[in-house]
């Protein structure tokens, strides 16, 4: 039965973990804009393209 | 004519159809200067890009800004207004873009560094049309990082609402909080609980049962006082008011669950029902945050601050200096430029004034105004450069009195939702039931039972199913609304909506397109010759009725005009080819025997009247239809601050039971909807565009401002309809309505739920399990049959915007 005791500690502990990096996404305003990060992450490319061609 | 043949050139920036006046640079072509000089900057600095992202992203620059415009940001008691921090030499501020509006946007904004060299850094919130800037002091100024983003074509929106109430607009991120913690507790409790529903609790030993135990009740309680607080803060606020609202009955029962499963776990005597009780609240959270998402770009609640500039320049000694608006004092000399807002009482000194007043009046016209005549605060200059003297300070000013007058001392009812209405009675009846199942087993000397029975049925007939219909209902039908171009400002308006008895128009702007007039030509017919003779004279001159007549006329090309004269505010006069042409009001042109209208332009030659051009405004397309639609269920209104030229037209278009109501002051506009909700007992939707309207918007019960542009720059309201969609106001509305359909709908099936829950209270035989079952089931069948619901009306009623045809 201990090693269920473990069990349940560690996946509490993993959701734990889920839910502070959910908290922390809130707070760093990853909510906020849901459409500028998606578009931003393909330019970032487009403009490294470029500047190693030049 | 020439163009309509061929297929149009878009112009590589804005895509506007290119016409005569087209400008070609290598192989692109633009519709004016202003695009062209957008690209060639963009090119300039390697940021063509832009143009690759997305097709035409940019938005015409026809209107180009005058140079020295921002030159009031050189004064440091402005700028230091606007910037929010300075520290390190690095300075930051945030500006509202309105013309944000695609991923170009997004990649331009953010390499604003290559065009001005001093900006550090870039970030677009793309929701809230703003960018954040990093700059720095050494290198660049305030003023040279505002002129470099209107020198691509996207200025900042500066408005004395900037410098007067910056308010730190932080997003409110709690109810994201709420819902992952009430998420995260729950579905843990779930899972801890999944032996007790598969009876296996029994063979669990004592010590991890203890554990598991333990774990529930300490998650269950970062629930009920963390994520619901805001049903027990709102149902204490309805109590305080002597209001029982749906959160009142829903707080009673989250304490009612969280007191009987703590005391069955004390008492051992069973699990208690936290798993359903913390499911639950989870579920309300994300049924109010589909209700209450907003629209961050955009704002119901603009003052006249809004609209007013931060700065005038202010003629002192000679020299000109941009002087706050707050700070300009009775007896300065103003400058006004072209197409400046005059934000002060001011009287004309110097220059000619064409005064744009359908920002205060609605009036469509421009009103030219003498030397020494006043100019009121709000009106817009549409000529040249004028010089006037300061009468009145703005916290003085006409526009200024107007708007504190009328719109503060409005306090709106707040007005009770049927959902609490409802859930009274359901309350009502929960309790009576209650008692009744309490007694039943007292008498028959089962004291435990009946407190068991009287518990649980508080328990299952908490009215959350009903407060989740309405949430889930309201969310979706904002979102098709928004799909719609129709913005609610939340989810009650929707419910006011379905209130309404009576519609108020207003005219300019709202049943007429006000960028567009139409012209209706009586007379001797024009020869293609005379119509480019006439259209070259009134080439000359800058009014908008001359501007009107141009564009009905048609012509490819101009002549030249000898000895052009303009007799101010009557008519101009000139010499083409040896005829003498006049145009102008019929008092100018000496016209007599006909009642023209006020903007009726009579056209002579060598003294010979041909005809006249009667210029009005063009009303929207589709604009009666829907009159004549929504007059089956709603009483009709039109007021207007115009003159009664359109009388005839409105009378034949409305029939004679409607009122029509002409020159009518903004003040007049409020009383006229008070009279309809006091003496005929109505409720009024007001559906109005200027500023003029404001106070109207704001007395009826429903305000309702109409936009041109994407720019929402419209007056406090509790709704935003793109102009386009006015056209289907009549469905938007009835959709709107069919919003108390559904709940009400749905609200049956979850009762049959409720009843199957009460069934096995009754007896005082819940379970877990069947409470377990019985309370998702119902959540997500709630959630089927709303968003099913409402979405089959609106594809119904053709309002998926895939199948909007306009």
């Amino acid at each position: 039965m201990s090693a269920l005791v473990i069990l349940l500690i560690i996946s509490i502990g993993i959701a734990g973990i889920f839910l502070f990096a959910f908290i922390w996404s809130v707070k760093d305003g990853q909510l906020d804009d849901d459409y500028s990060p998606a578009h931003r992450i393909l330019f970032d490319n487009d403009i490294h393209k470029k500047s190693k061609q030049n | 004519m020439v163009h309509n043949e061929k297929t149009a050139i878009r112009c590589v920036h804005c895509g506007d159809e290119c016409l005569k006046n087209a400008i070609k640079a290598g192989e692109k072509t633009f519709c004016c200067d202003g695009c062209k000089t957008v690209y060639e900057i963009l090119n300039e600095h390697g940021l063509c890009e832009y143009y690759d992202l997305n097709a035409h992203p940019g938005l015409t620059q026809k209107i180009s800004v005058r140079k020295d415009k921002y030159a009031f940001l050189d004064v440091e008691e402005i700028a230091s207004k606007i910037i929010q921090f300075s520290g390190n030499g690095q300075l930051h501020v945030t500006f509202y873009l309105p013309q944000v509006h695609c991923s170009s946007c997004l990649w331009l904004l953010e390499n604003i560094h290559r065009v001005e060299k001093g900006v550090i850094s870039s970030r677009v919130n793309f929701p809230k049309k703003e960018v954040f800037i990093v700059f720095d002091k050494n290198t660049t100024t305030l003023r040279k990082v505002v002129e470099a983003l209107t020198s691509i074509g996207y200025e900042p929106h500066l408005s004395l609402d900037d410098v007067t109430s910056r308010q730190a607009n932080k997003t409110d991120r709690t109810r994201w909080y709420k819902i992952g913690i009430a998420g995260f507790c729950f579905s843990n409790i779930m899972m801890m609980s999944f032996p007790e529903y598969f009876g296996m609790s029994a063979t669990l030993e004592p010590a991890f049962k203890a554990a598991i135990t333990i774990l529930i009740v300490a998650l269950s309680i970062p629930v009920l006082f963390y994520a619901a607080s805001e049903f027990f803060i709102s149902a204490w606020k309805g109590l305080k008011h002597k209001h029982l609202n749906i959160d009142a009955p829903i707080a009673l029962a989250l304490v009612i669950t969280f007191g009987r499963s703590l005391y069955e776990i004390i008492t051992a005597t069973g699990p208690g029902y936290l798993d359903s009780m913390t499911g639950i609240v989870f579920f309300m959270l994300v049924g109010r945050w589909l209700q209450d998402r907003t629209y961050k770009s955009i704002s119901f609640d603009r003052d006249f601050k809004s609209f007013f500039p931060i700065a005038v320049n202010v003629l002192q000694n000679n020299t000109v200096k941009p002087v706050p608006v707050n700070d300009v004092k009775v007896n300065d000399i103003v400058q006004i430029h072209h197409r400046e807002l005059i934000p002060v009482d001011v009287i004309l000194s110097k220059g000619e004034a064409e005064i744009d007043y359908s920002f205060v009046t609605g009036e469509s016209v421009a009103v030219k105004a003498a030397k020494g005549e006043i100019i009121y605060a709000g009106g817009k200059q549409m000529g040249g450069l004028i010089e006037a003297l300061v009468v009145k300070e703005v916290s003085q000013s006409y526009l200024t009195n107007l708007w504190n007058k009328e719109n503060y001392s409005i306090d709106k009812k707040s007005q009770y939702s049927f959902i609490d209405t409802i859930s009274k009675y359901f309350t009502y009846v929960v309790f009576a039931v209650g008692i009744l199942a309490f007694a039943y087993w007292f008498n028959l000397g089962k004291p435990g039972l009946a407190w068991n029975a009287i518990t649980t049925i508080l328990i299952v007939a908490c009215p959350c199913a009903l407060l989740l219909t309405a949430n889930f209902t309201r969310g979706n039908i904002l979102r098709i609304l928004s799909l719609n171009k129709f913005y609610v400002r939340n989810a009650s308006v929707i419910e006011a909506i379905s209130n309404i008895d009576h519609i108020v128009f207003d005219k300019t702007g709202t049943l007429t397109q006000s960028n567009k007039m139409r012209v209706q030509y009586e007379g001797k017919l024009l020869d293609e010759d005379l119509k480019i003779k006439v259209a070259s004279l009134l080439h000359q001159s800058v009014h908008p009725l001359g501007k009107a007549i141009i564009q009905y006329l048609q012509v490819d090309s101009y002549v030249d005009v000898e000895n052009y004269k303009v007799v101010d505010g009557k008519g101009i006069e000139g010499w083409i080819d040896d005829q003498y042409i006049k145009l102008g009001s019929p008092l100018f042109t000496g016209a007599t025997e006909q009642q023209h209208t006020k903007s009726a332009v009579v056209i002579v030659v060598d003294n010979e009247q041909l005809g006249v051009f009667n210029v009005s405004n063009s009303y929207r397309y589709g604009i009666f239809d829907v009159i004549k639609e929504l007059k089956k269920t709603f009483g009709i209104s039109v007021i207007s601050g115009d003159n009664d030229a359109e009388l005839p037209v409105l009378k034949q278009q409305l029939g004679k039971d409607s009122d029509i109501l002409f020159e009518q002051s903004p003040y007049e506009k409020l009383e006229y909807i008070k009279h309809v909700q006091s003496v005929k007992q109505q409720q009024v939707m007001m559906v109005g565009d200027g500023l003029n309207d404001a106070a109207a918007l704001q007395q009826s019960n429903v305000g309702i401002a109409v936009t041109d542009d994407d720019n929402n720059f419209t007056p406090a309201a509790d709704g935003i309809i793109h102009a386009s969609r006015v056209a289907i106001l009549d469905k938007l509305l009835a959709y709107a309505k069919k919003g108390k359909t559904i709940i009400l709908f749905t609200f049956m099936v979850s009762i049959v739920y409720n009843i199957t829950g009460l069934y096995f209270a009754l007896q005082g035989t819940l379970s877990p399990l069947i409470a377990a079952i019985l309370m998702p089931s119902s959540t997500i069948s709630i959630i089927f049959i709303t968003y099913g619901l409402s979405e089959w009306m609106a594809l119904r009623m053709k309002l998926k915007p895939n199948k909007v045809t306009i």
